[in-house]
């Protein structure tokens, strides 16, 4: 089960994408309450959005975006059948990816 | 001293071999080289130093014509969804910062051209702050600012 959820919508001319991205987003200042230490910081730092395997977005984010983050992208054109794929990195070195076809 | 030294040593090591393995490889332009993410953008630091960075010598021109949807007031524990908007041409990153935050810069976009100037995503606020959202174009950043007033969440304490 991937952790990214894309879906895509054809607007006039324009196609929207949208990711939902399941992650804590730790940014290294909450508290663990049973423990009373700081929870250690654990959150995505590159995302690259791919279209038809050529990249077109790449963002780098700290750790003010919220948990669970959203994204929304709006694409210049776009037809049935293309590819979009997101792809993202944290600061543990974990990565996940997931490829979406536009209906 | 010797562990600032051996600090540095390994901060040299780790960029010379990341170098050197980029340039093997034949990515080593400096689009790609400047698209690293810069652990120094996104740590704990004061608003000055972060735009110092973030406009890398670029001046900032403001500008009516970038549309921030983003609500007035939030709470701190959730999510505040943002928008931003722009008929502006060219543009070549969206960077969106928040001045009370411990972290003030949010995230960075760069949007190639087959992308619109939109992006829409979901921030944390501590507290009541500006937020800045600064656009680049080749020899210029445009900026926009709103302030949102954050409220203590009482629900769920």
């Amino acid at each position: 089960m991937s952790s990214i959820k894309i879906r895509s919508k054809r607007l006039d001319g324009k196609t929207q994408i949208r990711a939902l991205i399941t992650h804590p987003m730790e940014h290294g200042l909450n508290h663990d309450k049973k423990t009373n230490t700081l929870i250690p910081p654990h959150f995505i730092h590159t995302l690259t959005v791919a279209h038809n395997d050529k990249i077109v977005a790449t963002s780098y984010m700290g750790m003010s975006i919220s948990k669970d983050p959203f994204f929304v992208f709006r694409l210049n054109g776009g037809a049935a059948g293309d590819t979009i794929t997101i792809y993202w990195e944290d600061n543990l070195g974990n990565s996940d990816s997931e490829k979406h076809v536009m209906s | 001293m010797t562990t600032s030294n051996r600090r540095e040593f390994i901060k040299k090591a780790a960029t010379l071999t990341g170098y050197s393995v980029l340039s093997t490889v034949g990515l080593l332009n400096s689009r790609i080289a400047l698209a690293e993410w810069v652990a120094n953008n996104f740590e704990p630091s004061s608003m000055d130093q972060v735009l110092k960075n973030v406009l890398n010598g670029k001046p900032v021109v403001d500008s009516d014509e970038i549309h921030i949807k983003i609500p007035q007031t939030a709470d701190n524990k959730t999510p505040v969804p943002i928008t931003v908007q722009t008929d502006l041409k060219d543009i070549q990153s969206i960077s969106i910062l928040v001045e009370q935050n411990p972290v003030p810069l949010v995230a960075t976009f760069e949007l190639s051209s087959t992308l619109e100037p939109f992006v829409s995503t979901r921030l944390q606020l501590m507290r009541s702050s500006f937020v800045f959202v600064l656009l680049e174009t080749e020899n210029i950043f445009y900026g926009a600012k709103q302030i949102v007033t954050v409220s203590e969440g009482i629900c769920g304490a």
